[in-house]
């Protein structure tokens, strides 16, 4: 029993050393993490204060998600293993089509804060990189959680995802880009072309 | 302390059964539902084909009533919404003090104790919070939940035609939490003669403060079935404290395509 857990352990080791020499450089540090979240809820935060019309925060918001986001990995992501086959035309034009939809939508969710306020509560490391839990308070409502998921194996520390009261970005993209896909035939072109823009 | 955001509730109305329904129908659905669960954990989706069609069913139900009453209920001023969400929060708490005490939860229960005590006294049978405001927050619960602190697993995904999204356990919850409400005991003439209705209102009501995000969800997504069900069994596994599937997911992972090549 020991010794085949030890071999077993041992191959074990064998076979992940290659990953773990490269974990040192996957690996997005906790405060890195926490400090790139602090900026982007400090952003938020000051759309919300600045008294800008509704229009101009919609498009403050998706230049924020924009920058702090990591959009071509969740593009990627959304369009699962299609983008193995799409042409390398086909996957730029999806990341771009991608970038303006997904920045206005969850921009807009933003807006949801305005007369509220995000605070960082704390950083852990998980499986897949760093989470940073914040809580969105708002008006009239009870506080609620959101947490954001950063790596900077873009060549950058960005989020990657976010998992609002345990509802997760990623999961719900992918599932939304699949049915699209699914309703025309496959067909990335008519993808790209139908992504919502407004 | 849990959040009601949009994504969470489905904002789909709790109809109430006639009283003479209750035990008969309980007893036939528990041990249907039950026996369900049993079969084993479903990761799958077994009553999809039917699931969709009820989908469409509360679909309709939401654009024909629900939506509109939402709208309505969030263009009147907050000094007329809160004395009713007030007041349908208030009422519920006994059953949340029930389920907490069924759970072991002493501290929960406890906390919904004096929130009860405090609101349908000074809080003008429930009408104002004055326990929010001295910092007791509900501890939302269920007989869903109370089902799964016991080890029953959650079943197959539900659509229950006017109730929305549920799965066999938290359906089971919802019968066995209406026959079990302790408030006809416990609460004032007042209470149980409006509650049901505050209820319904108060649905209308967070129907119309996540008015956006709701729609979105129902009449802008691609497969407005597939997001629900996502979206209602990630906030449930929330809600419970569990650990969601998949909430690691990793976009870098070993099937990783760099997209930054493509860039170039």
């Amino acid at each position: 029993m020991t010794l085949s857990l030890n071999r077993r352990a041992l191959l074990g080791s064998a076979l992940l050393s290659p990953f773990l020499a490269a974990l040192p450089a996957w690996a997005v540090q906790l405060d890195v993490a926490r400090t790139l979240v602090d900026g982007l809820v400090a952003d938020v935060n000051a759309v919300i204060a600045s008294g800008r019309s509704e229009g101009q925060m919609l498009s403050d918001f998706e230049g924020i998600f924009d920058r702090y986001a990591d959009v071509p990995t969740i593009a990627r992501y959304a369009l699962g293993n299609d983008a193995r086959t799409a042409s390398e035309a086909q996957l730029r034009g999806f990341t771009a089509a991608f970038r303006t939809y997904i920045a206005r939508k969850y921009g807009r969710r933003f807006r949801e804060f305005i007369g509220g306020q995000i605070v960082v509560v704390q950083a852990r490391d998980v499986p897949n990189g760093v989470e940073v839990e914040t809580t969105a308070i708002l008006q009239g409502q009870s506080p609620f959680r959101v947490d954001f998921q950063v790596s900077d194996r873009s060549g950058r520390a960005a989020f990657f995802n976010i998992i609002i009261e345990g509802v997760n970005m990623l999961l719900s993209e992918r599932t939304e880009v699949q049915a699209m896909l699914d309703a025309r035939g496959r067909n990335i072109d008519r993808l790209i072309a139908d992504l919502p823009q407004g | 302390m849990r959040g009601e955001t949009a994504l969470g509730k489905s904002g789909y109305p709790v109809v109430k059964l006639p009283a003479t329904l209750r035990l008969s129908g309980l007893m036939l659905a528990t041990a249907a539902a039950l026996s369900a669960c049993a079969r084993g954990p479903n990761s799958d989706d077994p009553f999809e084909a039917t699931n969709r069609r009820v989908h469409d069913f509360n679909t309709e139900l939401d654009r024909a009533f629900l939506r509109p009453a939402g709208q309505l209920a969030a263009a009147m001023p907050p000094v007329v919404r809160e004395p009713v969400s007030n007041f349908a929060d208030n009422v519920a708490l006994p059953g949340m003090v029930l389920n907490g005490l069924l759970q072991g939860n002493v501290a929960g229960a406890a906390t919904n104790t004096f929130r009860f005590l405090i609101n349908s006294t000074w809080g003008l049978l429930g009408i104002a919070d004055p326990a929010g405001d001295m910092g007791l927050a509900a501890q939302d619960t269920d007989f869903g939940e109370t089902l799964a602190v016991w080890g029953v697993p959650a079943g197959a995904y539900l659509e229950l035609p006017g109730f929305g999204p549920s799965t066999q356990r938290d359906a089971v919850g919802e019968l066995v939490d209406f026959v079990i409400d302790p408030l006809d005991r416990l609460g004032q003439q007042a209470m149980t003669d409006y509650g049901t209705l505050a209820r319904v209102a108060d649905i209308a009501i967070k129907r119309g403060t996540f008015g956006d995000t709701l729609d979105s969800i129902l009449y802008e997504s691609a497969d407005s079935y597939a997001q629900t069900r996502l979206i209602y069994l990630q906030n449930r596994q929330f809600d419970l404290g569990q650990a969601a599937d998949d909430a690691y997911v990793d976009p870098y992972g070993d099937t990783y395509i760099d997209p930054y090549e493509a860039q170039q």
